[in-house]
């Protein structure tokens, strides 16, 4: 395909921003393709893998800015590029701000910092992390791609340090009410929580929030912590703040099953621990996790939530999995409509943990579900395999997400996903999750909705109904007004639920 | 009791933000004292040359 490319030196951007500028360029009618990115290896790669390909772009490096344009004539490219400036503004103006560029600059003007929030690229992470350990800060490790290696190193420092370190690839977390990363605007309260799923630290705090009670302190330690290779370092450190913080009555730790090793220690630290603890461990079978006294076994996001609210005194709602009549009725309506070729749930989540969750909902149902991210590797789905079966797709996992925005804040992946899943005449459930909170899109379901429509429309041409699922994480509290996301998606005909568990089980009640 | 962790869970946070500039955006709007640091890759992103500078700092 024809192409055309700019480099400019020495103008470096976030990778936020260049995928802003990218969707921009998109919208820009003839444009097949387009990568605004820096000149690292591992982009360089990515360009080449689209047909871009040039001396001039091998040879530029990690500070350059690279857009290329790939479209149906070279010219039509090049026009494009030409309005690069109107594209850039925004960026341009944000680099033109007297913000300090380093760490070291950031400490100068902030000499009582207690945090750095580090979001560079994975490959230079580490780097910033050890430096800001030095400097006697804890640690908000967003980026990913950091090392076992490096992991260890920077915890081990941490330990030493009476520091923490939340991450690599920590999503989420509550410190006295302030939310870091893709965090929800969640009320103080008596609950702690430790958590290596982002969203499962999400779904957990929004539960306890709407229940009624509230957060102390809710850490994110990066997805690996529990496994023996790492030992829980995070989560063990993390255990011991909450157990001696004033304000925190019961503690929670959600996480996909531990390593063998760390799960032992963990739950005689349980054992040990001087308040209730619940453990919440995703996708384990029901003896993984089992303790004794101070240990409460959840076994959905739902159920630590409604544990740990009824252990600090509060009365959450009735936890059940039984739907209402109403329910019920709505669930052979929805059946009676499908056509004789639908049979099976295509699940499309911006979050892994709502994906990993509903894995082992299906897998309690006897429901076989195939994954990108399956909890036993027989299930992984593999792309353009047509498959008999359901399917829970993490469409923010590294094969959707490199170089483009995450299912989070950009809906354009699952948008695209949802049609195609409406063209599989099998399909006849779609299960979705919305994501508020900080950082989050303005608009989760506005970004879908017209996607939805459409694919409903579609299905119900060739004779059937497309059963549209799904739940939303936040709180009233949240930027994005939840009441109105809720309308929008009930006008729209979609299934509302108030959590991702209570979502799936609807989806196996329909498939009774 | 740690006394790192206990500053940070204590008292207001103060918090530098190296990257992406919305992660700042959010801790301002809930009244974080936080400093933005435009990072950009130190020695133009040359693996070797930051080593050597790591070594030699």
């Amino acid at each position: 395909m024809p192409f055309d490319f700019v480099i400019r030196k020495n103008q470096y951007f976030d990778s936020v921003f260049l995928m802003g500028v990218s969707k921009r360029i998109s919208d820009h009618p003839g444009v097949q393709q387009n990568a605004v990115l820096m000149g690292s290896e591992s982009n360089k790669k990515l360009l080449a893998d689209i047909g871009v390909q040039d001396a001039k772009i091998d040879a530029a490096q990690p500070n350059d800015l690279i857009i290329a344009v790939v479209s149906t004539t070279t010219k039509a490219a090049h026009d494009v590029l030409a309005e690069l400036d109107v594209y850039l503004q925004g960026g341009v103006q944000a680099a033109a701000t007297s913000n300090p560029h380093s760490l070291e600059d950031g400490l100068v003007q902030r000499k009582n910092a207690s945090l750095a929030v580090i979001s560079v690229p994975g490959e230079y992470a580490a780097r910033e992390a050890r430096k800001a350990l030095e400097a006697g800060l804890n640690v908000f490790l967003f980026s990913d791609h950091v090392s076992v290696e490096d992991e260890l190193s920077l915890k081990g420092t941490a330990a030493e340090k009476n520091l923490l370190v939340m991450g690599p690839d920590c999503g989420t977390s509550l410190i006295g009410g302030v939310g870091l990363g893709f965090a929800n605007a969640v009320r103080r309260g008596p609950i702690g929580a430790i958590g290596s799923a982002g969203t499962g630290l999400q779904e957990f705090t929004t539960q306890v929030h709407n229940a009624g009670s509230g957060i102390s302190h809710a850490f994110g330690t990066g997805g690996r912590d529990l496994s023996d290779q790492i030992g829980g370092l995070t989560t063990f450190a993390a255990l011991e703040a909450l157990e001696v913080d004033e304000t925190t009555r019961v503690i929670a730790v959600i996480s996909k099953p531990p390593g063998e090793k760390t799960l032992a220690r963990l739950t005689k630290r349980f054992e040990d621990c001087g308040k209730p603890v619940v453990g919440c461990f995703l996708g384990a079978r029901a003896e993984a996790g089992k303790g004794k006294s101070n240990l409460h076994r959840a076994s959905t996001l739902d159920e630590a939530a409604h544990l740990a609210v009824k252990l600090a005194g509060g009365e959450p709602p009735i936890l059940g999995a039984a739907f209402t009549a109403q329910e019920l009725d709505l669930v052979k309506r929805e059946r009676a409509s499908w056509s004789s070729e639908q049979k099976f749930v295509r699940g499309l989540f911006a979050g892994g943990t709502f994906c990993y969750q509903s894995q082992q909902i299906f897998r309690e149902a006897s429901l076989l579900a195939y994954s990108n991210a399956p909890l036993d590797p027989a299930n992984k789905v593999k792309e353009g395999v047509p498959i008999k079966a359901h399917k829970l797709i993490d469409m923010g996992a590294d094969e959707y997400t490199i170089g483009r925005p995450h299912p989070m804040i950009d809906g354009t992946l699952r948008r695209q996903r949802i049609l195609a899943e409406a063209q599989d005449p099998q399909t006849a459930v779609l299960l979705l999750d919305f994501i508020l909170g900080y950082n989050a899109s303005m608009d989760p379901v506005g970004d879908l909705l017209d996607a939805i429509l459409e694919a409903r429309l579609s299905v119900k041409k060739r004779g059937g109904i497309l059963t549209v699922v799904a739940s939303i994480c936040g709180t009233e509290g949240d930027r994005q007004d939840v009441h109105q996301q809720t309308r929008m998606l009930k006008e729209a005909g979609v299934l509302v639920f108030p959590s991702n568990a209570t979502a799936a089980f609807f989806c196996c009640e329909l498939f009774e | 009791m740690p006394s790192g962790i206990h500053d940070l869970l204590q008292k207001p946070i103060v918090a530098i933000n190296i990257g992406l500039a919305q992660f700042a955006e959010s801790l301002e709007e809930q009244k974080v004292d936080v400093v933005q640091v435009d990072w950009v890759p130190p020695a133009g992103g040359d693996r070797q040359m930051i080593d050597l500078l790591d070594h030699l700092l």
